[in-house]
Order: C-alpha cells, then sequence, then structure tokens
C-alpha cells in the first residue's frame, strides 16, 4: 500500500453536494407515489389508561377511508423500538398497538385515508372509552411504594423489574471503592440533574410502506439502521425477513432520533391491510411530542483523592427517567458510566444506575448516548474536585487522564461492552488536545480575570472521550463491482443521515484503487444490496464500515493486479495502482480501463467484485479537550457563550471538513443543551412547548466563534488512523460552560439547562445582587 | 380554486384548494426542494423567492400568490451552472443533511441581491429565520461570505 495519500485526508466536497444544494435530491416524501394514501394516528388523551372499547365503524364509513385499524388488527408481538443488534439488549414492551397507553400522545388506532384531511375526519370518528390510570409524571417517584406499574402486561419481557417500574439497572465495580474512600485525604460529593432534549431533527420521522409486484412490503423510510429496521418490522408483524425490503434515500438528520423504528410498524401494516402505498409523516409537534428525546437524569458523583491530585475512588450513580417504554434504556444509561468514569485513572470505581419508567415522553438514543450527561456531571464535579486540592483544573485532568497502554475496566463492566474484552488504549492525542485548545482560547490570560461592571467574562473547560461503534458488537459488510470505465458500484448498508459517510467511504475506496472520487458510485442503505450494516449509531461508520471499505477495496486491487500482471506478463508483486492505472518496476503499465474491459470481455471473463465484512473487539475513543468562553449578565442571569475552542483528537481525518462541521455540529447542538433547551411538561404529563418558538435551539445569530482543532493521533485499528468523530463533541458544552460561569461569578450550576432564572437564584443563594 | 403564477420563469396554471399552502401547492407540482418541517413559519426550510422577497411558504395560501414571481432552489441554478451560493455552499463543505439547505440558499441569494457586499454579522442574522440542526451554522456563513469573495472554489487542498 502507498505511504502518501492521495483522496483520504482530502477536504473534498460532499459526492451527494450538488444534488442537495440544487433540491435535486430525494428525501422519503419527495417521490411521486401513484394511489398514495395519508396515515394518521389517533393519540391517547391520557397519561395512563386502559382502552376498554374502540368503536371505529363510524370512521370506517366516511368515503375516502380505507383502512382503520386498532390493537385488534395487529399481531400482539412484544418488542422494542431501539434499533440494535439482536437479541436487541432493551426490553421487549412495545406493541404496533396496544390495549393500554402509557403516555399522552401514545397510539391508540390508526387511520389511512385518500387525504389528510380525510384521515383527520376519520379519527375523530373514532369512539373510545378509556379507564384512566393513575399516573407517575416524577421519575423520583417511579420505584415508589403504591407507584402504579406501568408494564402490567404479561407478554412483556426482558423488564428488570416491572413490579416496581424499573426497566433496567446497573450495579458494577472496579476495585474496591469503598476501601478507596478510607484511602482518601479529600471526599468531593456533587449532585446534577439534565433535562429531556428534543433532537429536532429538520426531517420528521416519516415511511412510504407498499407492496411491490411481488407482494413484499417496501420500506422507504427515513431511518439510521436500514437493516435493523428490516429485521425489527419483520419480527414484529410476524412475517419473514424476506418479505421486507428497506430502501434508506437522504435522510434529513436523525442524531439517534431515527436509531429507532417508529413509523415504519403502523404504516407498514396499513399499506398490506389496503394493497395501497401508504405514507405516515410526523409533524412537527408530534416529533415534540411522541418522537424520542434524551434521558432526564439525577447523577450524583462522589470522589476520593489523595493530596497529591491522584484519585483513588471514584462512584457514579444514577437515576434515569426512560418514559413509558425501555428503548435504549439499559445501553444509554450504560455509557453515562462508562464514558466518563474511565477518563481519570482510578483503582477503584463503581457505577449504579437504575432506570425507570415513567408516564412522559419517550427517552432514548440520541448522539452522545448517555455521555452527554455523564460528561456534563463529571467534568464540573472534577473541577470542583481540583478545586478542593487547590490544584489548576487544567492542570489536575493532565495528571489523571487516561493514557496509551491503559486498560479501561468501565468498558467491559457494564452497557453495550458487558462481558466482553476490556479495551486498552493504542492512541491518545489528548495531551496535545489540552495544549493546543488551551493556546486557541488564551486560558493562561483569561482565566481568573472576571472584569468590572455587571457582565463578567469567565474561561472554563472539558476532556471527553467517546467510543468508534460498540465494542464487540458492530458488523459491516461491503461491495465493490469494477465497470468497463475504471468506476466502481460500492455498496454499503451502512446509512449517510447526513454526515457525510458515503463521501468518506468513497475516498477511502478511490484512495485504495487509485481513481478520483468521482470514480466511485455510492449506494448506501438498501437491504436488497448485497450489503449488511448494523447501521449509523454509536459513531461508528467511519471506523467499522470505514475499515470494511478499505479490505472490499482491498479486494479489487488485488484482483485487478493480478488481472494486470497477466496482461503485462509481469510478477503481480510490486505492481502500483495509483492514477487510474497499473504500473510495474520496469516501467509498463496498463490503464485501469484497459483491465476492466480486458476482464469483462478478453480472454479472463472475470467479473471483479471486491467484497469485505468487518467486526472487531476494539472500539477507541476520539479525545476532546474543549474550551468555553463565556460572558454572564449579573444582572439578568444571562450567559452569552463568546468563544467555544474544540481540538478533537480524530485519528486521522479522512475528511476534514465533514470532520469539523461533525464538530460544529454537535457543539451547537451541545450549547442548546447547555443553555436553552428543555422539553416542558406539566404535572399530567403533556408537553407545553411542541414548537421550535417555544423549544429554543440556537441559531446562527446566537452561535458564538466556533474554533476546531483537528489532531491525528493515528489509531492503528483504523482505516488509515481513522477513529470516530460524530458524537463525542456534544458532550462538552454543557460542563465546559458551567465551569466558565464559575470562572466568571463564582456559582456553580448543577441543573440543565443553565437559564437566566438558575444563575440569578444560584447568585441570589451566594449574596452576589 | 385556478390560479396563475410563473415558477423559475415558466408560466403555470393551478388548481389549488382555498386553504391549501403554497408549499404544498409547490410540492405537488414538483417543487420539492422547499420542505415541510415546522409549518408555521419558525424554520425557513420552505423559503422560496415570491415577487422578489424570500418566504416562508407554509405560512403563505397557495391562493395569495396568484399573478406571483416565484423562484424556488431548483430556479437559482442556470445553464452558466450553480448559483455562486451554491458553488460556494458545495465547496465549502456547507451542507450535511441538507434539509434545510434549499431554504438557507435561496435566502442567501435573495439577500445578496438587496445586500452584495454583506458583513459576517449580517448574514448570522439573515439566518436568524433558518434552523439548521447540522452545521451549527459556521461553514453557511462561511460559504455567503466566498460566494460574494473570489474565494469560491478555493478549497481543493
Amino acid at each position: 500500500m502507498k505511504t502518501e495519500l492521495s483522496m483520504v485526508g482530502r477536504r473534498a466536497p460532499k459526492i451527494d453536494a450538488v444534488k442537495l444544494v440544487t433540491g435535486r435530491a430525494t428525501f422519503t416524501d419527495d417521490v411521486e407515489m401513484r394511489g398514495l394514501l395519508h396515515a394518521k394516528v389517533l393519540k391517547s388523551p391520557h397519561a395512563h389508561a386502559r382502552i376498554l372499547s374502540i368503536d371505529t365503524s363510524r370512521a370506517s364509513e366516511i368515503p375516502g377511508v380505507h383502512a382503520v385499524i386498532t390493537h385488534r388488527d395487529v399481531p400482539r408481538n412484544p418488542y422494542t423500538s431501539a434499533g440494535q443488534s439482536w437479541p436487541e439488549p432493551s426490553p421487549y414492551d412495545m406493541y404496533v398497538l396496544d390495549r393500554k397507553v402509557r403516555f399522552h400522545g401514545d397510539a391508540v388506532a390508526a387511520v389511512a385515508a385518500e387525504t389528510p384531511e380525510i384521515a383527520e375526519a376519520a379519527l375523530e370518528a373514532i369512539g373510545v372509552e378509556y379507564e384512566e390510570l393513575p399516573a407517575v409524571t416524577d421519575f423520583r417517584q417511579s420505584m415508589g411504594a403504591g407507584a402504579p406499574i406501568i408494564h402490567d402486561e404479561p407478554e412483556s419481557y426482558g423488564i428488570y423489574d416491572a413490579s416496581r417500574n424499573i426497566a433496567a439497572h446497573i450495579d458494577v465495580e472496579a476495585g474496591d471503592v469503598e476501601k478507596g474512600f478510607r484511602l482518601a485525604d479529600v471526599i468531593v460529593e456533587n449532585e446534577f440533574d439534565v433535562q429531556y432534549q428534543q433532537h429536532t431533527c429538520l426531517e420528521p420521522h416519516v415511511t412510504i410502506a407498499f407492496l411491490d409486484e411481488d407482494r413484499r412490503l417496501v420500506l422507504r423510510t427515513s431511518t439510521q439502521i436500514p437493516y435493523h429496521c428490516r429485521r425489527m418490522v419483520a419480527f414484529a408483524l410476524g412475517i419473514p425477513v424476506r418479505n421486507v425490503h428497506v430502501l434508506k434515500p437522504r435522510v434529513g438528520g436523525g442524531f439517534g432520533n431515527k436509531q429507532e423504528v417508529v413509523t415504519e410498524p403502523i404504516a407498514a401494516v396499513l399499506a398490506m391491510k389496503t394493497g395501497r402505498p401508504v405514507k405516515l409523516e410526523y409533524t412537527r409537534t408530534d416529533e415534540f411530542t411522541i418522537a424520542r428525546n434524551r434521558h432526564p437524569q439525577h447523577i450524583t458523583l462522589k470522589t476520593g483523592v489523595r493530596r497529591d491530585g491522584s484519585i483513588v475512588a471514584n462512584a457514579l450513580s444514577v437515576l434515569t427517567n426512560t418514559g413509558p417504554y425501555g428503548t435504549h434504556a439499559l445501553t444509554v444509561t450504560g455509557n453515562t458510566g462508562t464514558k466518563p468514569l474511565p477518563l481519570y485513572r482510578a483503582a477503584n470505581m463503581k457505577f449504579y444506575a437504575d432506570i425507570v419508567y415513567t408516564n412522559l415522553p419517550i427517552a432514548a438514543a440520541f448522539r452522545g448516548y448517555g455521555a452527554p450527561q455523564g460528561f456534563f456531571a463529571m467534568e464540573v464535579h472534577m473541577d470542583e474536585v481540583a478545586e478542593a486540592l487547590g490544584i489548576e483544573p487544567l492542570e489536575f485532568r493532565r495528571m489523571n487522564h487516561i493514557r496509551v497502554g491503559d486498560t479501561d475496566l468501565m468498558s467491559a463492566a457494564a452497557g453495550e461492552g458487558a462481558g466482553k474484552k476490556p479495551r486498552v488504549i493504542h492512541s491518545c492525542g489528548l495531551p496535545e488536545c489540552i495544549e493546543r485548545g488551551a493556546e486557541a482560547i488564551g486560558w493562561y490570560q483569561k482565566r481568573g480575570r472576571p472584569g468590572d461592571g455587571p457582565i463578567k467574562r469567565g474561561v472554563g473547560m472539558c476532556i471527553l472521550m467517546q467510543g468508534s461503534g460498540v465494542a464487540g458488537d458492530e458488523l459491516a459488510g461491503a461491495a465493490l463491482k469494477m465497470n468497463e470505465d475504471a468506476s466502481f458500484n460500492l455498496m454499503v448498508g451502512s446509512a449517510d443521515i447526513g454526515t457525510g459517510s458515503d463521501t468518506s467511504l468513497a475516498q477511502i475506496a478511490a484512495e485504495v484503487l487509485g481513481v478520483p472520487l468521482e470514480n466511485i458510485l455510492i449506494k448506501s442503505g438498501d437491504t436488497d444490496d448485497i450489503s449488511f450494516d448494523y447501521g449509523a449509531y454509536a459513531s461508528s461508520t467511519a471506523y467499522i464500515t470505514g475499515m470494511c471499505v478499505l479490505k472490499a477495496s482491498e479486494d479489487a486491487r488485488q484482483q485487478i493486479v493480478a488481472a494486470a500482471a497477466r496482461m503485462m506478463d509481469e510478477d503481480p508483486e510490486g505492481l502500483l495502482v495509483h492514477d487510474e492505472k497499473v504500473t510495474s518496476l520496469s516501467g509498463k503499465s496498463v490503464t485501469l480501463q484497459e483491465v476492466a474491459l480486458e476482464c469483462l470481455y478478453g480472454e479472463s471473463k472475470t467479473v471483479i467484485i471486491g467484497k469485505g465484512s468487518h467486526a472487531t473487539k476494539e472500539s477507541p475513543p476520539p479525545f476532546v479537550a474543549m474550551f468555553a468562553e463565556v460572558e454572564v449578565d449579573t444582572e439578568t442571569g444571562q450567559v452569552r457563550p463568546v468563544e467555544i475552542v474544540t481540538a478533537v483528537d480524530v485519528g486521522r481525518a479522512i475528511n476534514p471538513d465533514i470532520c469539523e462541521g461533525q464538530v460544529e455540529g454537535a457543539v451547537a447542538q451541545g450549547l442548546g443543551y447547555a443553555l436553552t433547551e428543555e422539553i416542558l411538561v406539566d404535572a399530567d404529563g403533556r408537553v407545553l412547548n411542541p414548537t421550535f418558538m417555544d423549544y429554543k435551539i440556537f441559531c446562527a445569530a446566537d452561535m458564538p466563534t466556533l474554533t476546531t482543532i483537528l489532531v491525528e493521533a493515528e489509531e492503528p485499528t483504523g482505516p488509515f488512523g481513522a477513529k470516530s468523530v460524530a458524537e463525542i463533541a456534544i458532550n462538552g458544552p454543557a460542563p465546559a460552560i458551567s465551569n466558565a460561569i464559575y470562572d466568571a461569578v463564582g456559582v456553580r450550576l448543577h441543573s440543565l439547562p443553565m437559564t437566566p432564572e438558575k444563575v440569578l437564584a444560584a447568585l441570589d443563594c451566594r449574596g452576589e445582587r | 380554486m385556478k390560479i396563475a403564477v410563473t415558477v423559475n420563469g415558466t408560466r403555470e396554471e393551478w388548481d389549488v384548494a382555498p386553504a391549501e399552502t403554497l408549499l404544498d401547492a409547490l410540492r405537488d407540482h414538483g417543487y420539492r426542494g422547499a420542505k415541510r418541517v415546522c409549518e408555521s413559519g419558525e424554520c425557513g426550510a420552505c423559503a422560496v423567492i415570491v415577487d422578489g422577497l424570500a418566504i416562508d411558504a407554509c405560512i403563505r395560501l397557495a391562493v395569495q400568490s396568484d399573478g406571483s414571481q416565484i423562484t424556488t432552489v431548483e430556479g437559482l441554478e442556470t445553464a452558466d451552472g450553480l448559483h455562486p451560493v451554491q458553488e460556494a455552499f458545495t465547496a465549502n463543505g456547507a451542507i450535511q443533511c441538507g434539509f434545510c439547505i434549499p431554504g438557507m440558499v435561496v435566502t442567501a441569494a435573495n439577500y445578496l441581491e438587496m445586500n452584495p457586499q454583506p458583513t459576517e454579522d449580517d448574514i448570522r442574522h439573515v439566518f436568524i429565520g433558518n434552523l439548521c440542526r447540522c452545521t451549527g451554522y459556521k461553514k453557511p456563513v462561511e460559504a455567503v461570505l466566498a460566494s460574494v469573495s473570489e474565494e469560491v472554489g478555493r478549497r481543493e487542498d
């Protein structure tokens, strides 16, 4: 293999950029479907109720209504909507339609009609008799004696303790924390609270389901997980996997909300019942009320340290609200402990968690996947630990962070990596990230200088790690085929949901095959292809699918070399593939086009098909040092982020523009989590702010200056040294800003979002005003 | 109800329902670059230029546009190629999922006609009505700045 890289490392424009910027790209709803029916779902007006009866007769008689379905019309197969590898580590506690509703907006019935208006009219004509049940709308009460049991149905399984509303439970220890605390000179304990956050993918959940000419179910759907979706829908509906064909068109953002089977099952049932194409599309209100969210948590951290700054014991415990269903319950909270804890070297660590049901909106996967909650707590807490010891916070992190050669004990203790081999750190660019980030923000010049006047300035920082795929639980298959003009059809099962993975993967193939990027024709996310993939989640695509594409391309390259050797009468050893040709040391050469034509039509009659399959036990962490500068208005409590510097170790930036874009987008989403975003729910469990007007995400004018520094500590197990980049930066803004607020005004914020009200209350408590 | 509109230079006659939005009418007639996201004028993903001004097509009735000149994202590209804003978005890595991008590009192209030499701050404020959840706005804002400088297409390192 060449050492000089020509395609990898380039800021190549995204291969889908032109069609996206001209409006030609087709997302799920951008096609013409003759005879398309519109589906609508009847939603529960109660947080918790049993359905005593449903009368659909009037609705069915409305002209233009083609189907009305209730729990009587769907198979009662328990499933989870969590798109994870089989068997999913989430409880099987959902039904396509159920006899019970468990939160405001839970599905009661569905209709398919000629127009959306007729479908709406049909919903109004459905008569439902409910028996209202007491509801749990405070997750601190879920496990309490006398709390109503949310999953009392006998068919559900995989629930840790349904009788106490506990969806999942974690209790792991590495070493002996009690012994560790006895060795400590100082023990610091803190509590933190984090809120519901909504992904707000611009494209809502949408599925068009139809039967093809072979009566196979086709799901054209906005998903991160085409292959999991195929299997999960088949299992939930009790039909063979072979009868389901999932097509992922362009996807308008996912962020974890589409690592779920959400609109697919009902659309599928309606299409099978009517024999017509059916579209089920969520409205923006639906996205805010019945889609998925980031889990709210209450987190307690207790850390024992010696005077010399070493950590002897670190214990984290979590109470998590998963809402009415346990989708991703165990694994998201698993990450809340298993990502932040190992970042700090300590002989003794403990991680304890209960993940409980409530009659509130559904929480599930969301970029960062539990780590944003954990890092907010850990990184504010570690600032306080450093302060208790009188050690400068940046220096304290330098002393204690994980290093190359260290074993991450927590990775094998809990979550999706549980029971697997602990991960060993092979690459770590954190020292360089800290160094360059501190330099860029002006850490030593700005720290401890709040200034005069009512508006104070402060700087704060944090360090972070994530993973690159789920350790030991990832698989990708890809294939590519050589055409006459030395172009290649590359088929991958991964889902480019806007991440740029189609481009990064094509760059890897082009690099290996010695062709320009336009020679790679990539098709992703079609389950009828020669490909397979767990999907776009856990920051896995560049690392896992990237290595798979590298293997498939290498396989094709070897076949090309063999054919060229025959054509040139040369030894295959020593032949080089580059610049669309194969050359020998003796100076002979053939073009790739000549090779392709010879293979397809000449003597050899061989189709060059490279294939690859890749799985690994590794999940190398990318690292970040993030620095925030803020202004705090002591009169209004308003916090204005001025600059965010993110220095990120990505191993190798396959496409620096894409890497920076992932970081900048994650920071923007993390800023909302830190300062403005929160799904508000009333005492009955109803969402109060289901619009962009009332749920504030950052807009262009709100953004601070973003500085992104790419650090490349090459990862030996990754394609061209690459690790992941997609999620990690979202973990940083909340702790970095909380720490910067402390530098500015001397108060610690332990609750998100850090609204003006909370800042003022904290200042009042300190008698600052 | 029958209305006549000129879309991207072509005169069309549409039969629309009284309550139909301009966004639905456009999408029904094949102009699907404008996206349905919030349906309440909050996010700008459905922005189109009507009689010289970028508006959110989701909060305008189709019948209000009778007789109007409409430019959609599909109309920005000419026989000579991409609009400079489209060119800059492509070259500067400003596109991720791309669902908000047609609205951003239309808004920027329309704004540049009124202010051909904007500052970074100007563009940030013009984009207040264009929500994006992928990019953090940095590269889109830089792309608009690049589109009015000589830097378009510079990024091929």
